[in-house]
């Protein structure tokens, strides 16, 4: 791994007597793309907020960009761009007003950030509310905004808090498009989600979180490959006679897990077993042979789906 | 890595950069702000100075206010009624929209810009829209004759560093401030009403009850109005007391500071 950005040991964060963060160990590369997975309450926005430099940790080390943020606060925010979970815009300024004013918290020259905006802008496809109060703009709008704020000052960081929640299918694949793009221009980006196909999408690598706590790490492949097998086999036969026949599919794979709605048959050939099963003249009401995803990586570890 | 950022700059004067974006805010009411600050004074100048200002002199003269006509003894007070209610307002609300409302705080805080220089930055804006608020009265009761360039325009300065203190420790007070509906009631009904009551506005204090008086005492608008009165017409205070005022004020700037500047720093860190 090249020159590390960011470096974690035993880093910690209780609110009283609540761990929000317990112990958690990670790295990021430069130029990396790195992803917190976790459901509500993992301690990932905790964790985001430690690594912008303003959450003060409890115990354990970080460095940003080789300083600690204790002692470094500002030098390490004037290079990190933070998305932070709820967008925090000032609703009574327009578009423009809210990039300008952010570019001269950095220091940075009128000019350097008017010539900014206008790439910004364009980046977000906000050019045509250029002047329209952010009160105004809708809730993607508002994300996009928020993140080309991000952006203002080039930031060699760029931290992302959920950056897809609430927006529709179409602004999720504009956003992810963007980011991609970012991340070819060299940007490392953090990135929390718990959307399992964001991360498969955006991350190069990821830690799994739960309770506080780093499940695991890799990237989406690795990951996938190490906590899940090839092929996942959802059957489903109605809520009563699930829990009856599950004895009997048990034995026909390696692990199987058993949700309320339906059930996961984790093997290598997932057509092959589903013949098996009707063979056995089981009936499924329906049946799906998919490949195996963080989802099932993530239900393998904590024993629980990402979203509830 | 971005060449242009200047980490050195926003360190000394970022909190400059807090305060233009607390006044591009303000100007998105700049009509309302002028209003108020010009329509004020009219409203009061009107009322008092035919309605209540006649009806004083008819009946007492002015031996109730120290010589002077009531119009004069008043306009000081009504100057730093004016100067404090623009100051309460641009340190109470941009400070609970930044940590509540609208998380505004947390964004600056995402950059260089740290919590102190939030808290100045906040200040400054404030104390800008107090000296536009103070001006403007000021200039109308000129217009109207009440005060003499010659002799009132320190009192200028004066009401704006007592609006300034009050402020002050309004700001350090709003940021520990976690239940805002239940804060906005208490502050409003039994702390500023009262204040604008007993503070020696309409009436001289030494004219009520003594146990009655303490609350003017503990007021930054008796202290102001206090001064108002020395430094627009010559209302003779000793230098003693001239020395008590200007240090309450003081302390008061001191202690809202020290407040402000921890608090902001604990709850942007949490
Ligand atoms: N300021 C705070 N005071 C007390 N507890 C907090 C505070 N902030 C977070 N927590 C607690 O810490 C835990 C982790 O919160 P965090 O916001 O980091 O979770 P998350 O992984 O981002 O969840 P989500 O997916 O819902 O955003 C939660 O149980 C939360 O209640
Ligand atoms: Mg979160």
């Amino acid at each position: 791994m090249s020159e590390a950005l960011i470096s974690a040991r035993g880093l910690t964060k209780r609110y009283g007597d609540f761990t929000a963060v317990d112990a958690i160990d990670f790295d990021v590369a430069k130029g990396e793309s790195f992803g917190l997975l976790g459901p509500n309450g993992a301690g990932k926005s905790t964790t985001m907020r430690i690594i912008a430099a303003t959450s003060q940790r409890t115990s354990g080390t970080i460095t940003i960009l080789g300083r600690d943020p204790e002692e470094h606060g500002p030098q390490i925010r004037a290079h990190l761009g933070v998305v932070p979970q709820q967008d925090n815009l000032d609703t009574e300024l327009t578009v423009t007003e809210n990039l300008f004013i952010y570019g001269r918290y950095f220091g940075l020259g009128k000019r350097f950030i008017r010539t900014k905006i206008e790439e910004l802008l364009e980046f977000a496809q906000l050019e045509e509310k250029r002047d329209v109060k952010v009160d105004a703009l809708s809730g993607g709008m508002k994300r996009r905004l928020t993140i080309a704020r991000a952006l203002v000052s080039e930031p060699d960081i760029l931290m992302l808090d959920e950056p897809t929640t609430g927006l529709d299918p179409q602004a999720r694949h504009i956003l992810w498009d963007r980011l991609f793009r970012l991340k070819e221009l060299g940007v490392t980006l953090v990135i929390t989600t718990h959307f399992m196909d964001e991360a498969e999408q955006l991350c190069d690598r990821l830690v799994v979180m739960d309770k506080g706590k780093i499940m695991a790490e890799g990237s989406p492949l690795e990951l996938i490959k190490t906590y899940s097998t090839k092929e996942v086999l959802e059957v489903r036969f109605g809520s009563d006679r699930n829990k009856e026949i599950a004895p009997t599919l048990r034995a026909m794979c390696s692990r199987m897990e058993e949700l309320p709605d339906r059930i996961l048959m984790y093997v290598e050939d997932g057509e092959a077993l589903l013949e098996e099963i009707l063979n056995k003249k089981l009936h499924p009401t329906t049946s799906l042979v998919r490949r195996s995803s963080l989802e099932d990586v993530f239900l393998r570890l904590t024993g629980r789906t990402l979203i509830e | 890595m971005n060449s242009g950022i200047n980490v050195a700059k926003v360190r000394s004067i970022g909190a400059i950069y807090v305060a233009e974006a607390r006044m591009s805010a303000m100007l998105k009411w700049k009509g309302i702000i002028a209003i108020v600050a010009i329509g004020n004074p009219l409203f009061y100048l009107v009322a008092i100075g035919i309605g209540v200002g006649v009806l004083v002199s008819e009946n007492s003269g002015t031996s109730g206010t120290g010589g002077v006509e009531y119009i004069t003894f008043i306009a000081p007070a009504l100057l730093a009624s004016a100067a404090i209610t623009g100051a309460l307002d641009e340190a109470m609300f941009p400070v609970m929209e930044g940590f509540k409302w609208r998380k505004l705080f947390y964004a600056m805080n995402a950059t260089p810009i740290t919590g102190p220089q939030i808290a100045l930055g906040v200040f400054i804006a404030a104390l800008a829209r107090v000296a536009f608020t103070v001006i403007c009265y000021w200039a109308v009761l000129i217009a109207f004759g009440v005060m003499s360039v010659e002799q009132s325009w320190d009192v200028i300065p004066v009401t704006i560093f007592a609006a300034g203190a009050f402020a002050a420790i309004i700001m350090g007070i709003t940021a520990k401030v976690k239940n805002d509906d239940y804060f906005m009631t208490v502050l409003g009904r039994l702390i500023i009403m009262p204040m604008f009551l007993f503070s020696g506005t309409f009436f001289p204090l030494n004219t009520m009850p003594i146990y009655l008086q303490p609350i003017g005492w503990i007021s930054p608008l008796w202290h102001a109005t206090e001064l108002g009165r020395h430094f627009s017409y010559g209302y003779s205070i000793s230098a003693q007391m001239l020395v008590i005022h200007f240090a309450f004020l003081l302390a008061l700037l001191i202690c809202g500071f020290a407040l402000a500047n921890r608090t902001f720093t604990t709850r942007l860190t949490k």
